[in-house]
């Protein structure tokens, strides 16, 4: 039973395929036909001349040879390198059309070469006749050395249930390429407790540390995926990984109890920001900042004992200020907790004095303020603590902190803009007076 | 009869005796296809057939999952379609192997690179024998290999065919590991990175291309995506492809006046032998005309992303904000644009070499933000790469933060670039990179992006160095960077295949050579552009012909390397 019986000649005017010259690719007996046909011509050897310059190399001959770059396409010049062996008489009809009977390896005495050489060619042949050691690994250096990942393959599979374990371990370890196929195909089919015996085997103990650890990502169940990643954790990670696979576990750990507490909290219906804002979605498995984005929103005020404080977060995972204040304050901000906000800010001095001091630029602060559509006079506040003068006018400006605006040119002493902002604000306004009260004041030494 | 893709579930209904899956060696597929026969319905008369196709070879490990899913027996045929090579344009070739870069660099598993060979076989017996090969990279080296050895093992393959090529190169993607990291300027490279081609075809926001009815309200607006196929067949796109995007406008604007001024000319016939000759040019203007109109658009979406990001507009910026006066307001807001450019900016600090050896705060504010990750991953990256690793403790810092944002399961993606040479630690403590790109003058100050005179035009000041490679091997040879080779991964290799005699050519004087050039492990649009603007130099001497495993840019690249979270759907 051919293929080509299967596929009607005429009826693929349906098919939408590109060819290299633009032209309809026919069927694929149609190709077996224009192969049949051509290969009789003469090869002529004719100079190409490559058009210099046009863009596009549409120009790049089809007839030099008898085979057309069209027929490269339509994948006829398969593995049969061995037709080109024959003169051009010959009917180069693709693998596709050879009988099945050809697959069949009925002969008992092909060598390792040959038969390596036959399997590359896509026929089917038995192994079993490699019986000893001896013959088995001469057939796996033959694959090796053909460079054919799909015959690799197939002789590791062949190994693999017909040698001991410890053999074949030892056999490979001083075969990399074989090695590197042989965990590649493990991988693949998900083989994992052999392929874990094999990389420990070999020592390559980060690779089965994080081997193993790849696979709690196929644990859906949260319980159990915790006990796995408690089990990762004493696995041989480098010193950095075994840290992070520890603050999973911990952040993981902490997530399953949040999570049980708010939901309780949350059907009992008694916490104002859960009715307020219910939940949209369960913190587990949630990366450790928006684990403290969600603390900092329904836990902000809890003190550090408890495992959804956002300070026993900011402990237990040494997170740095600058990523604690920003987290706070975009949950703060969006709450609408002007105070919380302030107070993230404020530190006292020894004296008792309060000051303003951040992490982050205040520019960063008041863009956040912004976004959630803080107040004037609370953005007021932060506008007037970014330190560059030039980012403080234009975030004033932007958003109307008036104050800001005029405080800053009178410290500029700038006149000429001062004035001219008198138009943007509104007539008979506090912010006009004060103005026109700082433009009449004899004692400012004006430069402009 | 009919072509329909792959998906899990029930197959279409459709009245045909022979079901024949057409696919790509891959276990996730052998899934899709289990499923549409477990589904098929046996009672149903008559019945179908099944066969499959495995492009471009047949996989055993595929065939077992099927064996061992129970369906092997439902297949009548089980063969193999070889198309190693697939012509994308009439001098682009590849092989659209996702895998293979990870597979290569980082599974060490050669079969794409067997593949490579096999094409490339194939195509000198089309073009005839290579005479001269030059490599440089392991995978490289091992791929002149097979074709050495395969050209031995089948001794009639010599053809009296006059080779086309006069030489083969062969590059490891990982001897130049930064090019793909950075953003692509040309203008194909550009809608690439924003929207993603795929086998020549890319989907656009359909806005922009609704057609101007009258008396419509604009309520009609269309949902679906718009798709365009974008190769040389189309005139304008030729034109302007290989373009950086900032010389993009004028030239559209050009063709505007030449086709408004074409249309014009049917005032101007008066007799019918003029009326008769405007109506035959009629469908070639009406094709140029809707081809400008989508290009405009496509150049009006890119501009909205990007907007005006000319390098010599970094210092202006500052001087206008303080000359504008106040009652002009300007946005501070992080809009997509100015994003852009601040990735941008940071992406060429880097390549020029400046502060790559601290922490980025650019980067930071990214992470804190929650950027998307892969974009955090490019930039990480590339200064990775322009730094040759990063210092301990920088990289320990990154990491930190990336995997507190954005989950800890992401170790094992770092994990892979790590392996794959992309985010390592400094090693040797000393940093190559800023010899390397002085000796290859990687980086070239005074760009002209309206009218280029050099490769580096293509990413607004860098000359990627794999056609910076291509370029010294043309002229005057590896011989002058002996010393700069030895810093990059990888061997570098000449051999020569010997020609039947009588086929030894010649070339004319003023002739061109033509080389292959072959990226093993991907390569990108503005790669390819580089390639096609040394070929069209006056005086150039070479004219080149591109193939690849895969066509990339950096966020499909680095995607391939990333770890599927995802659980497995069985």
């Amino acid at each position: 039973l051919f293929l080509r019986d299967i596929v009607d000649d005429d009826d693929d005017d349906d098919l939408e395929r590109v060819s290299w010259s633009g032209e309809p690719v026919g069927s694929i007996s149609w190709s077996i036909k224009e192969t049949a046909s051509s290969s009789t011509s003469s090869l002529e050897g004719r100079d190409s001349g490559l058009q210099k310059g046009s863009s596009s190399y549409a120009a790049l001959p089809k007839q030099v040879s008898s085979y057309s770059l069209s027929s490269l396409f339509k994948g006829e010049l398969c593995l049969s390198l061995s037709a080109l062996s024959d003169t051009g008489v010959k009917n180069y009809a693709p693998e596709l059309r050879r009988p099945k009977a050809e697959y069949k390896d009925y002969s008992s005495d092909w060598s390792p070469k040959d038969t390596v050489r036959r399997m590359q060619r896509g026929k089917v042949c038995s192994l079993e006749r490699f019986r000893s050691l001896q013959d088995k690994l001469v057939l796996l250096d033959e694959a090796v050395a053909g460079h054919d990942g799909n015959v690799i393959t197939a002789v590791l599979i062949f190994l693999k249930r017909t040698l001991r374990r410890e053999i074949l371990f030892r056999e490979l370890e001083v075969r990399q390429v074989a090695l590197c196929h042989l965990i590649h195909f493990l991988k693949e089919a998900g083989e994992q407790k052999l392929l874990l015996d094999l990389l420990r085997f070999l020592d390559r103990t980060e690779e089965v540390a994080l081997s193993q650890y790849r696979e709690h990502l196929n644990i859906q169940d949260v319980e159990k995926r915790r006990e796995f990643l408690k089990g990762c954790i004493g696995l041989p990670f480098s010193a950095e990984d075994t840290s992070h696979i520890q603050d999973h576990y911990t952040l993981l750990e902490r997530q399953i109890i949040i999570e049980a507490n708010d939901r309780h909290l949350e059907t009992a219906g008694q916490s104002e920001v859960f009715r307020k804002y219910p939940r949209k979605a369960s913190i587990l498995n949630m990366p450790l900042v928006t684990t403290l984005f969600y603390s900092c929103f329904y836990h902000y005020t809890e003190a550090e004992g408890t495992f959804s404080s956002p300070t026993n977060l900011k402990k237990t995972f040494k997170i740095p200020d600058k990523q604690y204040v920003l987290t706070a304050l975009a949950a703060r901000a969006k709450l609408r907790a002007w105070d919380d906000v302030d107070a993230l800010f404020t530190t006292k001095n020894w004296l008792g004095y309060t000051k303003k001091k951040a992490p982050i630029g205040f520019h960063r602060v008041v863009e956040i303020l912004q976004r959630n559509n803080a107040p004037v006079q609370v953005l007021q506040e932060y506008v007037r603590l970014v330190e560059d003068v030039e980012t403080r006018l234009n975030l004033a400006t932007k958003y109307k902190c008036h104050d800001v605006v005029i405080e800053t040119y009178k410290d500029l002493k700038d006149r000429i803009q001062l004035t001219a902002y008198k138009c943007k604000v509104e007539r008979g306004s506090a912010e006009e007076e004060k103005i026109n009260s700082i433009l009449n004041n004899m004692q400012i030494r004006w430069k402009n | 009869e009919k072509m329909f893709t792959l998906k899990p579930g029930r197959l279409p209904q459709a009245d045909v005796k022979n079901i024949i899956f057409f696919v790509r060696p891959k276990l996730e597929l052998m899934d899709i296809i289990t499923d549409n026969v477990l589904r098929e319905d046996r009672g149903r008369s008559p019945q179908r057939d099944f066969h499959i196709l495995f492009v471009p070879r047949r996989s055993l490990l595929c065939e077992q999952w099927l064996k061992e899913q129970g369906v092997l027996g439902s297949f009548i045929h089980r063969e193999q379609y070889s198309l190693d090579l697939i012509p994308f344009d009439g001098d682009l070739l590849s092989m659209e192997s996702e895998s293979a870069f990870k597979e290569c660099y980082l599974e060490s598993d050669q079969t794409s690179l067997y593949h490579a060979a096999k094409g490339l076989m194939t195509l000198q017996a089309l073009y005839g024998t290579i005479p001269q090969i030059f490599g440089k990279g392991e995978c490289a080296r091992h791929v002149a290999n097979m074709m050495i050895r395969m050209k031995r093992e089948f001794p009639g393959s010599q053809n009296s065919i006059f080779p086309v090529f006069d030489t083969l190169l062969l590059l490891d993607r990982n001897v130049d590991l930064l090019t793909p990291l950075a953003t692509q300027l040309t203008y194909e490279g550009l809608i690439d990175e924003i929207y993603g081609i795929q086998n020549t075809y890319v989907k656009l926001p359909p806005e922009k291309f609704a057609p101007k009815k009258q008396g419509e309200g604009g309520k009609d607006l269309p949902t679906e995506p718009k798709k365009l196929q974008l190769n040389s067949a189309e005139e304008l796109y030729a034109e302007i492809r290989d373009k950086n995007f900032n010389a993009v406008g004028s030239v559209l604007s050009k063709k505007a006046k030449i086709i408004s001024a074409a249309f014009e000319e049917r005032h101007h016939a008066k007799t019918v032998g003029e009326i008769k000759q405007f109506v035959s040019q009629l469908p070639h203007m009406q094709a140029a005309r809707s081809s400008l109109a989508n290009h405009t658009s496509i150049a009006e979406l890119i501009k909205d992303i990007t907007s005006e990001y000319s390098l010599n507009s970094l210092t202006n910026l500052n001087i206008t904000r303080c000359e504008t006066t106040w009652w002009t307001s300007f946005s501070l807001a992080k809009i997509a644009s100015e994003d852009f450019f601040d990735n941008l900016t940071v992406e060429q600090e880097f390549m020029s070499g400046i502060d790559t050896d601290k922490v980025n705060n650019y980067i930071e504010d990214c992470i804190a933000q929650k950027h998307p990750l892969i974009k955090i991953l490019r930039l990480v990256c590339l200064q990775s790469v322009c730094n040759s690793g990063l210092k301990q403790k920088v990289l320990d810092h990154y990491k930190r933060e990336i995997l507190q944002t954005y989950g800890y399961e992401h170790i094992l993606t770092l994990n892979n670039l790590e392996k794959a040479g992309l985010l390592k630690p400094q090693t040797s403590g000393r940093n190559n990179y800023p010899t390397i790109r002085k000796t290859l003058r990687l980086w070239m100050d005074d760009v002209n992006e309206q009218n280029p005179n050099d490769i580096s035009y293509v990413y607004s000041g860098y000359a990627p160095l794999s056609v910076r490679l291509a370029q010294l091997l043309a002229r005057p040879g590896w011989r002058s960077i002996e010393e700069v080779l030895k810093m990059l991964p990888g061997p570098h290799f000449e051999e020569r295949q010997q020609l039947p005699t009588g086929l030894q050519k010649k070339r004319q004087h003023g002739e061109n050579r033509v080389t292959l050039v072959f990226f093993l492990g991907g390569v990108t649009y503005a790669e390819i552009a580089a390639l096609r603007f040394l070929s069209q130099m006056e005086d150039g001497g070479t004219e080149y012909v591109i193939a690849t495993t895969k066509l990339i840019n950096g966020t499909s690249w680095i995607k391939s390397l990333m770890e599927k979270l995802e659980p497995a759907p069985f």
